[in-house]
């Protein structure tokens, strides 16, 4: 590892030594600087040599839309390193264990899983679940303690997403925080702190795998569940699937419910910590709600970063890109490009167009899962605003070690009650 | 300008007049018409401006044109053969009293 990558300057390495794979820019919160300098200065990028290789770093906003709509140039396809950076790692080198998901597939077989997935989070699926999902948020939050300083993360943010993940998945909720569980090993490489080896790793993600099996099993044959395993089990197109295919896609969803609105969860809180005006307009209004979710979700982009493989040559931002290259779009930057959304790097409630960001992608892979996330968000802060008048930062938060994943372990909080 | 009638799913209805050459998404959204996100600012990448054109306009305005446009409709919400994405539908003088309704589920 090259010390000089994680300083905290970015001007001051040459424009071809900078790697943003380097999760220590991320952990330290040096990133953004970074991405500016990128930007401004080479807005397509070229890694030449990171621990997961060559890579391309697109920092813009628009030339990210134009690489994430154009599915057909670049691939997303599991076989060629599929949608991150370091997929391979995971997928590819322990070739025994291969978990295809929809995510990291092309057409036209990426459409057929996604379309038997799609409706167990679409508006008809969300209706059912909004009062389960009010009721769970009431119930954390009148046990929280007040006054006194605990993880947000934990109490909170981890808690709420694990419990509509149980939901979605009609998951036996004493066992919920095996979901939690399983969706951390699943982004997690040995030395990490979260798994001790490859071996283990993988023997806790067989155990998923047959725990989910069972449900499926138990499901099969019972048409009119509206959860995810049992829509899985009884859609024509997905009732065939291998065990290794239901493993990854539910594993998909996992993740993909767990990480990304937990991390916004936390971020939200620090954002309006951070800018205590903001707060007091939302407190003042919470018709702001309905803005200040979307502006949350980019201020916060729970996912840094999603990856393609170019299939042909094609030109992007006056680069070549070659056949083969691998290509990575920042969300993360493009959703700070000052060319495209004003004083980006301000959180602001009532933004005009706060919907115009890039955390949910765009094109044929946009997160499947994006009304669930703001619904979740949205009746959160309903139901913290309805208590407290502040859920005050006490302590720096603990940033995740991670490229992808925008996230936090630990960040300390005290309620302050409105009549306090 | 061009007359176009919006309802949303709750049954409220929207009459506006918009400039020609415009979309019906960004018509919708200029406008301010709930029901309408146009996530991705018109680039038939989100398909958050899905809409369905009323029985009597369908030969007018005709169904999803495009790959991209089949592709992205194909992930939303209650598509029927009546659905569009506004974005892809740019507003001319012969809609003038257009219909379009909007699905649940949009903002």
């Amino acid at each position: 590892m090259n010390v000089a990558r994680a300083v905290s300057d970015p001007y001051s390495l040459p424009l071809d030594a900078i790697d943003m794979s380097d999760p220590d820019l991320f952990q330290h919160d040096l990133v953004l600087p970074y991405f500016e300098r990128l930007r401004a200065e080479a807005p397509v990028h070229f890694t030449p040599g990171s621990d997961y290789g060559p890579f391309w770093s697109v920092t813009r906003y628009h030339d990210i839309m134009a690489v994430d709509t154009n599915h057909k140039v670049f691939s997303s396809d599991h076989a060629r390193g599929g949608h991150i950076l370091g997929y391979e790692m995971f997928f590819i080198e322990e070739e025994a264990f291969q978990l295809p998901m929809f995510i990291a597939m092309d057409q036209p077989r990426h459409d057929v899983t996604r379309k038997a997935v799609s409706p167990a989070v679409g508006a008809e699926n969300l209706r059912k679940m909004e009062s389960e999902i009010r009721a769970n948020c009431v119930d954390i939050l009148d046990h929280l303690p007040v006054g006194e300083a605990f993880n947000w993360v934990d109490a909170f943010s981890v808690e709420l997403t694990t419990r509509t993940l149980a939901t979605l998945f009609d998951f036996p909720f004493e066992d919920r925080r095996m979901l939690t569980r399983w969706s951390d090993i699943s982004v997690s490489v040995p030395g990490s702190g979260i798994v001790e080896s490859w071996e283990s790793r993988r023997a806790e993600l067989e155990d998923m795998g047959e725990y989910f099996s069972r449900l499926w099993r138990e499901r099969t044959g019972k048409p009119g569940g509206y959860d995810l395993v049992s829509m899985l089990a009884s859609a024509p197109e997905t009732r065939d699937m291998s065990r290794a295919e239901f493993m990854g896609n539910v594993l998909l969803l996992i993740v993909g419910g767990n990480d990304t609105t937990r991390n916004t969860l936390t971020g939200s809180v620090l954002a309006l910590n951070q800018h205590p005006d903001e707060y007091e307009k939302l407190r003042r209004d919470r018709g702001l709600i309905a803005s200040f979710v979307p502006e949350a979700i980019r201020w916060q982009t729970p996912l840094a970063h999603m990856k393609r493989t170019a299939l042909e040559d094609v030109e992007l931002g006056g680069q070549r890109i070659q056949a083969g290259d691998k290509v990575v779009m920042w969300y993360l930057s493009g959703n700070r490009d000052e060319r495209v959304i004003e004083r980006p790097n301000d959180f602001i409630v009532d933004r005009e167009r706060p919907r115009n960001h890039l955390s949910f992608g765009f094109g044929i892979h946009r997160c499947v899962g994006n009304r669930l996330a703001e619904l979740q968000l949205r009746v959160a802060w309903e139901e913290i605003l309805e208590r407290f008048r502040m859920v005050e930062v006490v302590g720096d938060p603990v940033r995740v070690r991670s490229n992808i994943i925008m996230g936090y372990s630990e960040l300390p909080v005290r309620l302050v009650p409105w009549n306090a | 300008m061009t007359r176009i009638t919006y309802i949303e799913h709750d049954g409220t209805r929207h009459e506006v007049d918009v400039e020609d050459g415009t979309n019906l998404m960004a018509a919708a959204v200029d406008n301010g018409i709930p029901g309408i996100d146009g996530d991705c600012g018109g680039n038939c990448a989100c398909a958050t401006c899905h809409l369905y054109v009323a029985d009597a306009w369908r030969s007018v305005i005709g169904e999803a044109g495009s790959e991209t446009e089949r592709d992205m409709l194909g992930f939303a919400d209650g598509v029927t053969p009546a659905s569009r994405l506004g974005c892809q539908v740019t507003v001319t003088p012969v809609m003038d009293g257009l219909v379009v309704t909007l699905p649940l589920g949009q903002h």
